[in-house]
């Protein structure tokens, strides 16, 4: 009895939460797929034409904000990891009892909606608002002098946004450097260049790529800093994909365009977690 | 081990006294990274100060973006927009339904995940890591194919199913890791002495892993009541705070949006507080 209660048992607690992901997750995605091979419009419909060359169209009509989201979230993504790496290192090594308190005031913009963060943002670098407007009014700088509605405020934007994702997985990955590593090299006389450059930094590169990740895939689809903080001239493929899908109701476009932008980036993670490994990828993006 | 072999060992006087100095240079080092550690928490918290400071603005005009003296107008005056106090409404009871319904198949899901090895497992953690590695929009935008081709109108009940999605995931994971070095002979012992499964489960296992089932159910609180990309795809015409927001952004923010912002920030850091305090009180 007890032996197949034990069988059964794992697909019982899985099944439940397992099935709803199916139906709303991965369901979708095939949905999505046959959507995108649709003909017609909102009025008269869409008949199923597989009309695959769709998604020939979406990435020539698209080009530019496909290639400028993936610039825009390389940049935000890196600059996420040259601020967060010394902050990350210095409550790993130096901040002692205090480690846990730093660590929820890195989280403390969590408990701010997104949204509200970025119009923040926007308040705050707003043309005549209290950063430049002051500034100005000093004679600091010119008065024509503009942030909002530049690719410098949508990459700022995206910084802001997701730089926790990049600081606690590079955080987790020093704390787990054991210090008698580090003992041992200075006891070999290694001196700090050498500490750092061949024992800290080889070890915390899976929590950089971990944050690689956990950044750069929000930071590429996003739209709402490039709404909130940009301009005419920012747009990125989320941007397109939101107003393709709700303002223009193309459908078949806009899933052709999702599929693409899921795909670019899908490619990615699986090879990021074909060579990490999923297990620790997730338990990263879990703290 | 091959990192200490690579390092060549360097003896005599010469390496000594380059460590001390290495030493010196190494407090100073330190003194500058805490300095720049409590500038980055400056840029982090600067735009959640600002929009505390800015509900109690006595703005003038439509515009709220300068200084013009303090006022508590707009904290008295908090429902005055009824399109607004219906959205903070949504969000909240969207928050708390889609919290507890993805606290149950999450937690379930985890343990299942942490304490069985069984076929498909592996299949599994690989949905579950797509779902939380793939774009918010891409998950907005499918499930709106999904409703669209099956007629379900968008509203209220489409946006709890879609954070009850996002959420599963995450309630694993987090109740998953703290299953960790648990230690399942209390489990046996509760059942050599008669108790039943459901008995063993509400008396030794859930009071052992409620500190991961109760994080994970405050990530998903947090994570519904802020989330925006996937709800405005499926949210048709019913809005939640955050649409409300991005809405009127481009019209101008009311104060009031500080006020309630405000307060939901205030009550999910005492909630984090409280939880964290709890924590270790259990410990000692």
């Amino acid at each position: 009895m007890r032996r197949q209660a034990g069988a059964a048992g794992p697909y019982l607690l899985v099944l439940p939460g397992g099935l709803w992901l199916a139906v709303f997750f991965v369901v979708p995605m095939a949905v999505m797929l046959s959507v995108s091979l649709q003909t017609g419009n909102v009025v008269d419909g869409f008949t199923q034409t597989f009309n695959f060359r769709i998604y020939a169209d979406a990435v020539t009509t698209y080009e530019t904000q496909f290639i400028r989201s993936l610039i825009f979230g390389l940049i935000a993504t890196v600059a996420t990891i040259l601020l967060a790496y010394p902050m990350a290192y210095w409550i790993a090594f130096h901040a002692g009892r205090n480690k846990s308190n730093y660590l929820f005031l890195v989280l403390l913009p969590f408990f701010v909606s997104f949204v509200i963060r970025t119009v923040s943002w926007k308040f705050l670098l707003a043309d005549d608002g209290i950063l430049l407007g002051n500034l100005k009014d000093a004679g600091l700088l010119p008065a024509d002098f503009h942030v909002l509605a530049t690719s410098f405020a949508v990459v700022a934007g995206l910084t802001y946004n997701f730089f926790p994702f990049m600081l606690l997985p590079i955080y987790v990955a020093l704390e787990r450097v054991d210090p008698q590593l580090l003992e041992a090299a200075d006891d070999l006389y290694a001196n700090r260049r050498e500490v750092f450059g061949r024992v800290v930094l080889p070890l915390s590169m899976p929590g950089v790529f971990a944050g690689f990740l956990l950044t750069f895939v929000p930071a590429t689809a996003d739209f709402v800093n490039a709404y909130v903080l940009g301009g005419t001239n920012t747009t990125m493929i989320g941007n397109i994909i939101q107003t393709t899908y709700l303002t223009n109701a193309d459908y078949p476009l806009a899933s052709a365009v999702s599929f693409i932008l899921m795909a670019v980036l899908l490619i990615g993670i699986f090879g990021y977690a074909r060579l990490l490994g999923t297990r620790d990828v997730l338990e990263m993006s879990a703290r | 081990m091959t990192i200490l072999d690579a390092a060549p060992p360097r003896l005599g006087p010469a390496g000594e006294d380059r460590s001390r100095s290495g030493r010196r240079s190494g407090r100073l080092g330190q003194r500058l990274l805490h300095a720049y550690t409590w500038l980055i928490l400056l840029w982090l918290v600067l735009p959640i100060i600002v929009m505390i400071v800015f509900g109690f603005n006595d703005r003038v005009g439509k515009r709220n973006n300068t200084w013009n003296g303090f006022t508590l107008r707009w904290w008295g005056e908090l429902f005055a927009i009824p399109d607004l106090t219906t959205a903070l409404v949504n969000s909240l009871t969207i928050a708390l339904l889609s919290t507890a319904v993805a606290t149950v198949l999450g937690t379930l899901m985890g343990l299942g995940l942490g304490r069985h090895s069984f076929r498909g497992r592996g299949g599994v953690e690989l949905l579950m890591f797509a779902n939380i590695a793939a774009p918010e929009v891409v998950l907005g935008a499918s499930l709106l194919s999904l409703f669209i081709t099956m007629g379900v109108p968008r509203g209220y009940l489409t946006i709890l199913i879609a954070h009850i999605m996002f959420n599963i995931s995450y309630v694993a994971v987090v109740v998953r890791a703290r299953l960790a070095g648990f230690d399942s002979s209390v489990e046996e012992a509760a059942r050599d002495l008669g108790a039943g499964p459901f008995t063993t489960f509400r008396l030794v296992t859930l009071p052992l892993i409620l500190p991961g089932v109760v994080s994970g159910a405050l990530l998903a609180f947090a994570m519904s009541i802020d989330e925006y990309v996937i709800t405005t795809f499926n949210a048709g015409s019913t809005l939640t705070f955050p649409l409300w927001v991005f809405g009127a952004t481009r019209v101008g923010v009311p104060p009031q949006v500080n006020v309630m912002a405000t307060i939901i920030f205030v009550a999910g850091v005492l909630l984090a507080l409280g939880n964290a305090l709890l924590l270790r009180r259990r410990r000692v």
